[in-house]
This record gives structure tokens, sequence and C-alpha cells, in this order.
């Protein structure tokens, strides 16, 4: 093997691509739980023009007015989405897919409209660039401390913490309201606002990674570490906890396969949050075939052994003369 | 309808070979072709002359364009119509973000072959190929894990996509070939668009067209009952198969037009709004290829008008004005339809409960009696105010939309005086409403004291047909003629005392 070129710019981008995996895995848990991975779909795509009336109307890349405006558009999408599936009887899917994809449309329409203006490549949005991410640093002072470190890493933070927070101050009514709506609304939560505090919480973590992801992988952050710690556990706390665990070790491999690859490969460069989305779905593949009791291989296992004719205790089923009729 | 869209083909072909100087233009550049977002045919001269030049689609390009998206916005509309109604909607969205590693993975083995690697029909192919794959990843997931329809899709379409970006930050790297072509499968670029391309597109887009013809009996029943389908022995399965790859075919030739993000939409946005015009799933099949092409048309017409309005986005947005108008207008389900069915609803159930507030009054009033209409009673609107939670004023407005209709003989703050047609339908409601009563007793066990507010939902829409079947199942009305009102179950309140 030859040797690793590692710089410090290289350190940046794992640290990046770990706290955007983080940050994306800790709010996918839910998604997957209450079975609404595709709205992480609709809302990751529906932020664009958001994103882009921000650029327009401030000119500037300042990160609060940036979530404001994510955070309108991401509420306007959960809300029509709503309605058009409520007042207008259109299936939850097809409305979704009508919904994002108008968004979309939109926001490319306002980024070629505004042209130079705005900072904002087309392809950029697609597959995001988490390489030149560290390029890009800041210097921030916490008190008698000066940072210098990459916009979207301090970004990213933020968000993650902001995560964190909700997810800690929530963990209870999160659960209630993700396992058992109604009780939750019995109990006198308010499953719906729990919901709407949800999804604005995807909205801002789907800007803060759109820079170094962009807006389609952000799905594999958000939802395949948190299906791949489900297919592991059948508790919350662990099943958040390795969630987190797989996104970071993804994240890290994933760039550390970049590196590797083009050493040993006829290649040039690979790109890294593909690759990271790649590694996320191999982590998952190996999970759902070798998961301890709910992977394929052990479900599988376990059927067989249910079966009467490959079960010792083929006498003691119920159909059998010991049973008597009393 | 297969000779229909046979002679529409060879009028596509007809019209789109028919250039003079078509096989000179052929090898002009393409105009804009680094830009993948634009599609001005060329600096028009004016406005107006520009128009006029795209609608008679005199430039041979635009004619090409204009005739690839209208076909392929048909095609999507006519299957992305099965798609919703398998409930399938977003196994589209799955399906076309999984197309790109098999684009790029036919593009390398193109190029490792020794060819161009941008043949059209080759990476359609290998986009196929992985969309398919990626649907049945989705079905795999779903069948063998806990996990749910929506995880499964998720996963797939992402960790397919981000294979595919893989694929792609590759073949930029490579020496020998340019990935510029490919990344028009992003966005779709309508204007790369020649003659070549536009046989593919067309002979696949009219095939999956004319599969859907063919095969319409068994994806309806496919689409409503797939149970019933497969127990009366069609190949479930096998056909879910078809469908899907009728689906992957005219996606993968849509990306060309609106780009693989956006390809979605072209599915089941124009479905969707067919789904308002009608309840007839061929009417509604048609419609949805109509509103297709007509988006594809639009849009295209519309981006090749204005500057820096990429043709893909228009014809989505194009695409979503037409929802929403069929949302808002469509006469089977739209939104407005439903509205006014639902006043009238209520106009009819809060007339049929004044007038059989008043017929009851009479009942009491006329001390046994069966009231006649003869009788001309003055209805004090005291006790009708008690009768139910009106407040004075809503029952004013009653009373002046029945005295419109000639039910009221007159009315004033005081009293009402029924007129024959209203005295008649006052004894027609009543009577809907005792003969559910009495059904309500004696079929379904409800106590007399309980019976009236159960009644109260229902006796609204009983129809002529219904009523007599009513009769016909209470043998205590069998010898009573149909329009006797039969008495009260329970007793009556008097609400003057």
């Amino acid at each position: 093997m030859t040797e690793l070129t590692w710089q410090t710019g290289d350190t940046w981008i794992v640290a990046t691509g770990v706290v955007c995996a983080m940050a994306c895995a800790l709010i996918g848990n839910f998604l997957v739980l209450r079975r609404m991975s595709m709205m992480s779909d609709t809302i990751s795509h529906a932020v664009l023009p958001g994103l882009a009336i921000t650029f327009i109307v401030t000119e500037s890349r300042a990160v609060v007015p940036m979530f404001v405006g994510a955070v309108l558009a991401g509420i306007l999408t959960t809300v029509l989405t709503q309605w058009i599936n409520r007042f207008g009887q259109v299936e939850r899917g097809a409305v979704m897919g009508i919904v994002f994809t108008t968004f979309f449309a939109a926001g490319l329409l306002l980024i070629e409209q505004a042209g130079d203006r705005v900072d904002l490549d087309p392809k950029c949005v697609l597959f995001g660039a988490l390489e030149l991410t560290a390029l890009d640093r800041i210097n921030l002072s916490l008190g008698p401390y000066e940072i210098t470190a990459p916009r979207a890493l301090i970004v990213l933070s933020f968000a993650l913490i902001l995560n964190l927070l909700f997810v800690a101050v929530c963990y209870k009514e999160l659960r209630i309201s993700s396992f058992d709506p109604e009780l939750a609304t019995t109990l006198g939560f308010n499953a719906q606002i729990m919901h709407y505090l949800l999804m604005v919480l995807v909205a801002v973590t789907a800007v803060a990674a759109f820079e170094a992801v962009g807006s389609i992988l952000v799905i594999a952050m958000l939802i395949v570490p948190g299906a791949t710690a489900y297919l592991l556990t059948d508790r919350l706390g662990v099943m958040i906890a390795a969630s987190m665990a797989i996104a970071a070790f993804c994240a890290a491999s994933g760039h550390l396969a970049t590196v590797v690859l083009p050493q040993w490969l006829p290649i040039k460069s690979v790109s890294t949050s593909g690759m990271m989305a790649t590694l996320a779905g191999l982590v998952f593949l190996v999970t759902a075939l070798f998961a301890p009791r709910h992977g394929v291989i052990a479900r599988r296992r376990t059927k067989l052994k249910r079966k009467p004719w490959n079960s010792e205790r083929k006498n003691s089923f119920p159909f059998d003369e010991k049973r008597t009729c009393a | 309808m297969t000779r229909t869209i046979a002679t529409l083909l060879a009028l596509g072909l007809l019209i789109a070979g028919r250039s003079p100087s078509g096989a000179a233009e052929l090898e002009a550049p393409l105009p804009n072709s680094d830009n993948p977002a634009e599609f001005p045919p060329a600096a028009a001269p004016g406005f107006g002359e520009a128009l006029w030049e795209i609608l008679t689609l005199k430039n041979y390009n635009t004619r090409l364009v204009i005739l690839s998206t209208s076909l392929m916005g048909a095609a999507c509309g006519l299957i992305g119509g099965f798609l919703l109604l398998r409930k399938r909607s977003l196994m589209g969205d799955t399906l076309s973000h999984a197309t790109l590693p098999g684009i790029c993975l036919a593009f390398m083995f193109m190029v490792a072959l020794g060819g161009n690697g941008k043949n059209l029909s080759g990476l359609l192919l290998g986009a196929s190929l992985t969309g398919l794959l990626g649907c049945a990843s989705v079905l795999v997931i779903r069948q063998l894990t806990r996990l749910k329809d929506d995880a499964a899709m998720g996963i797939v379409l992402s960790v397919f996509y981000g294979l595919g970006i893989v694929l792609l930050s590759i073949i930029q790297g490579l020496p020998q070939a340019s990935a510029a072509g490919l990344q028009s499968f992003l966005y779709g670029k309508v204007a790369s668009i020649i003659f070549a391309d536009f046989i593919v597109i067309a002979l696949v887009t009219v095939a999956s067209i004319v599969g859907c013809v063919f095969l319409y009996k068994e994806f309806r029943m496919l689409c409503f009952d797939e149970v019933f389908a497969a127990t009366q022995g069609w190949p479930v399965h096998l056909l879910d198969i078809v469908m899907l790859t009728l689906v992957a075919a005219v996606t993968v030739v849509g990306l060309q037009a609106v780009g693989l993000i956006l390809v979605i939409a072209f599915l089941i946005t124009p479905a969707a709004a067919a789904r308002f015009w009608t309840h007839h799933l061929g009417a509604m099949l048609a419609i949805g290829a109509l509103i297709g092409s007509l988006s594809g048309w639009l849009g295209t017409v519309l981006s090749s008008l204005f500057p820096r309005l990429p043709a893909g986005a228009v014809i989505v947005l194009t695409a979503a004005f037409f929802f929403l108008i069929s949302m808002l207008f469509g006469p089977a389900k739209g939104v407005s339809i439903r509205l006014i069915r639902h006043r009238k609803l209520k106009r009819k159930i809060a007339k049929q409960h004044l007038l059989r507030a008043a017929y009851e009054w009479l009942e009491i009033h006329d001390a046994g009696q069966k009231p006649e209409p003869a009788d001309n009673r003055t209805i004090p609107l005291e006790s009708l105010l008690k009768a139910r939670s009106w407040t004075p004023r809503s029952l004013q407005r009653q009373l002046r939309s029945a005295y419109n209709h000639a039910l009221l003989e007159r009315y004033d703050s005081t009293g009402l005086v029924l007129s024959e047609a209203g005295f008649r339908q006052a004894a027609r409601a009543t009577r809907n409403h005792r003969l559910w009563e009495l059904y309500l007793i004696e079929n379904a066990a409800i106590a007399p004291s309980h019976v009236d507010r159960d009644a109260d939902t229902v006796e609204h829409i009983l129809g002529e047909a219904l009523t007599r079947e009513l009769v016909k199942l209470l043998p205590a009305r069998q010898s009573a003629s149909l329009d006797a009102v039969p008495g009260s179950p329970h007793p009556l309140k008097r609400n003057d005392d």
C-alpha cells in the first residue's frame, strides 16, 4: 500500500462530514420510526426556493436569514402536503411528489433567473461539494479562544447542537408521539406540534447539510443510519446511539476511501459525499443480512425453527393426541 | 386506437423529417450546447417573430424538441395514471434516481469497448437496468426486513444516487472521455436532442403507449383489486414487472426532457390532475396524456421564448399549474365542485328539517288527526325555534329560502303557513324519517326513545327506490300506501308548553 496523503484539509472534511452525518442521523431516526422517510426527500428538495429567495433578497450567505428561509419553506411544504392530501383527496405519496418537484423547479428557475447574483451552482445542489467546504474558513471567537474553522462545519455543528437539544428536551414526547400518536393526544401532548417541530428541524438540518452533500445525498444521511440501527435493536435510546455511530463511521470511512481509492485504482478523484452514501448503503446491506435478530439470515433461521417438522417439540403441538378435550 | 397512434407517429415522423434543409441543420452545431439549462433556438430578432416561428414549428430544431417533449409528456401522463392508482407514485422517484449509476456504467462500458460512450440507446438501456434493479431492491427490502415502504424507498433512492455520483466523479477524471453529456441527465437538456435521439424517444414512447393500450384490462385489474386478480389466475407478479418496465421505459426517456430529479413530476402530476376531471379510468388516462403533452409543449415553448428559463423546470411548473387548476375546478373531484355539492346537501337537509318540524307541529296540534293540506294553520315560529338548535336569524334565512321555492304560503316574524307543495314535501320528509325509525327499531334493535337522532342523519338521502325497499322490509307497513305517513314510534315533544 502506498502511503496515505493526508492533509489538514482532509481533517476538516472528515470533521464536517461526521458532524453532518450525525446531525442528520439523529433526526432521521424519528422519520424512520414515523414511516415518514420520504418526507425527507420532499423537504430537502423543497428548501431550494427558500434558499434561492433568501440569497436573492439578502445577496449574501448569512446564516440566520438562510435558516429562516429554509424553515419557512419547510413549514410551507408540510402544510401544503397536508392540505392537498386532505382537501384534494390525493394520495399522500403523490402529493409529496407533486409538491417537492414544483418547489424544486421553482427554485431552479429562481437560481437561473438571478444568474450571477446567486452564489449557488445548480450542480452543487445535487451532490454538494464537501471537498470545497474545507476551503471556505471563517474565524470564530469564543471568549479567549480564536477558532478558524470551515463555515460549513460551524453551521453544521450548530444544527447538531440544535437537534441534540430538541431530542434531549422532547425525548419523552417524541417517543410517545412516534410510536402511538393517539396515546400522545389522549395524554395531552400535541402530536401535531411534534410533527411540525420535527419537520422544521429536518428543514434546518437539510439546509445546513446542503452545501456539504446536496439535496439528495442528505436523504442517505437522514434515513440510512436510522434504518440500519432499527434493524439492530428494539430500544429507542440504543437505536439513536447506534445510528449516530454508524453515521460517523460512514462519513469518516467514506472520506478515507476517497483518499485511498485513487491510489489503488486508475482513477483521478472520487466524490466524497457520494462515497459516504455508498458506504452507508454497504453498511445497511451487511446489517440487513447479518443483524442478530432482525437480519434476513436470523429471520430465516427462526422461521425454519418454528416450522413443526424442524422442531424438536413436534409432539407438543396443540393438535396431538396428548391434548385432552375437557 | 392502435391505428390512431400509428397514424400519429407517422405524422410526427413526417413533420420531423420534412425539413427542407434537415440534413444540413443536423450537422450544424446545436445552440447553447454547453449550457444545459437553456434552450433559446437563436437570438430572436423580435418577440412576436420568435413566437410565430415557434408556434408554427418553422425551426427544425424547435420542431424536434417540441415533438419530443410532447410525446414524452403523453407517454408519462398515460403510464403515470397506473402508477398513481397503484399508489406507487414515489416508486417512480426511486426509479428515476436509481437510473444514474446505470447511465454512468453504460457510459464506462461503451468507452471501454471503444465507442464514444454517448449512444443514447445504450445509456437508456443502462438507465432502465439499474432503475429496475432499484425498484426490485425496494421490494426485497420491504419483503425481507422489518423496514416499511418509505424507508426502503429512501434508502434505495439515496444510495443508488450516491453510487451514481461516485461513478460520475470517476468518469470526470477519465482521460479519454468527457462526461459533459452525462450531466445533462441530471437536469434534462432538450436542446441537445438530435434526429437519432428523436427516433429512439418516439419508438420507446409509442411502444409504451401501445403496451398500455393492449394491457389496459390487465392493468386496470391490477390497480383496483390485486388480490382478486390473483385469485382469478392472472399472473399478477408478471404484470407488475411489465408495468414497472413500462414505467422505467418512459422514465428514462423523460430524463432527457426534465432530468432525473424532476421526471417524477412528469409521471404523476398530469395523472393526478386528470383524476379531478373524471371517474372513468380510460378517460383519466387520456386526459393525463393530454395534460402531459400540453405541459411538455407549453413548457418547451415558454423556455425558448424567454432567456434563462431551464426547459425542465418550466415543464414541471406548467404541469403543476395544470394540477392546481384541475384541483380547484375539476368537474368530477375538484375542490370547488365538492364544496358546491356539500353546500347543496346542507341546504337540502336544513329545508327538510324545517318542513318536518312544521309537519310534526301540525300533527301535535291536530290532536291525533292526520294533518290535511287544506288546514292552512299558522305555525308559530316560537315552537319551531325550540324544535332544533336554530337561531332566529338562521330560521328566518331558512324561511326566506323555503318561501322562494314556493314551499310556504306566507311567513312573517311570528309564524308561517305551508303551501300545498310544501305540505307534500313535509309529509314525505316525515315519512322517510319515520320509516327509517321503524326500520332501525325492528332490524337494528334500537330503543324507540333513542331512534330519533340516528334516523336524523340518514333520512335525507333516502331516495324513492330505497323508500320502496324499506316499506317491503317492514311487514306492518305492507298494507298502507307508499305515501301514507306512519305515526311516530316515540312520543313527540310539544314545544309550546
